[in-house]
């Protein structure tokens, strides 16, 4: 069997209720969820022993600007027993900016999920250390947001008297 | 040597105190390698025996403020990185001169971004500006030449005690980030 084949199979045997988007281009396999399901979809894709994603090489997110849905937050996943590399993704909207977060499945999200908050503003639930990763403490905007102009906001970063 | 040997026993020189001072003081230009990225290989390349700033004196980059008269800020200052080119600064002795090597500490260079200070003249007195990206090390060497060049020119009575003088200075507030 296909390995594509065999992750669709498990999920959905393991997890029913669950609506699985799946999309697949240039031989990469997406696969879109309910952002309430993150970390159990993550804990299943990494402790299954048929699967075994041990690595998450990236944790991102998407700004749509005026979709209803206004952030996408993207997980890229890596299993190095098959070598096969696959995109989660999970609709995050404005009112509602959160998501659980998966550092407790991965450690290597700690630090990606504090870059995505410090980029996007999205607030990753039980995170250990929810703190900004580039940006100043006290800087009160999130820089890749679509609204958050390309030369910043005047006055919003102190530079030291002349 | 030849002048030496000629002048050892009864010879004497004459000279103001102004010209001494400044021609040993633009002789011995101790430069702080401020090197935050790229730019800094060049100016590493600067210290090597091809191009050899030992031959302007200025050989000795020191790694601590405190003995510095020259800071080459070599790379590209964030916002977050403004405040500590600043400190390094404020501990150098007076007198004291800046290059701003490159394109990006001139004027941000090609990150035209929120992070990046458009040129530290918003927040260091920059006495030469260096074209390049990075300059060349033959650039560099033409900077410090210039700079040289301007502490042949200066006085020892443009240099009072600062320590005392300073609350007298007010310098213009330029803290101002560009609009799009």
């Amino acid at each position: 069997m296909d390995f594509k084949e065999l992750i669709t199979q498990k999920l959905k045997e393991k997890f029913p209720s669950v609506e699985f988007e799946l999309t697949e281009y240039r031989d990469e396999l997406t696969i879109k969820f309910d952002k309430k399901f993150i970390v159990e979809v993550c804990s299943f894709l990494k402790a299954s022993l048929d699967l075994e994603f041990s690595w998450c090489s990236d944790v991102t997110a998407v700004d749509w600007a005026n979709r209803k849905n206004r952030f996408t937050v993207v997980y890229n996943i890596f299993s190095m027993k098959h070598n096969f590399r696959l995109r989660l993704k999970a609709d995050v909207d404005e009112s509602d900016c959160n998501i659980d977060s998966v550092s407790s499945v991965w450690q290597a999200a700690n630090w990606q999920e504090r870059e995505t908050y410090d980029m996007y503003g999205i607030k990753f639930n039980n995170h250990p250390d929810l703190r900004r990763m580039y940006m100043p403490e006290e800087f009160e905007y999130h820089p890749l947001r679509k609204d958050f102009p390309l030369m910043g906001i005047p006055g919003s970063l102190p530079l030291p008297k002349k | 040597m030849g002048l030496e040997a000629y002048l050892k026993d009864t010879g004497f020189i004459t000279t103001q105190v102004n010209a001494i001072i400044a021609w040993a003081r633009k002789n011995s230009v101790w430069p702080m390698p401020m090197g935050i990225s790229c730019c800094a290989i060049e100016m590493m390349a600067v210290g090597d025996p091809k191009y050899d700033i030992a031959r302007f004196g200025s050989e000795v980059m020191r790694f601590t403020p405190r003995q510095c008269d020259l800071m080459i800020v070599a790379g590209t200052v964030t916002y977050k990185m403004a405040p500590v080119v600043r400190k390094i600064y404020d501990q150098m002795p007076d007198p004291k001169w800046v290059i701003a090597m490159g394109a990006c500490t001139s004027s941000g260079g090609m990150y035209r971004s929120y992070s990046v200070v458009q040129g530290i003249d918003q927040f260091l007195p920059v006495d030469i500006y260096l074209a390049g990206c990075p300059p060349r090390p033959d650039n560099l060497i033409h900077a410090l030449m210039k700079i040289q060049e301007k502490i042949g020119k200066t006085k020892a009575s443009q240099f009072p005690n600062l320590a005392s003088d300073v609350k007298s200075i007010t310098l213009p507030d330029l803290n101002v980030i560009q609009n799009n």
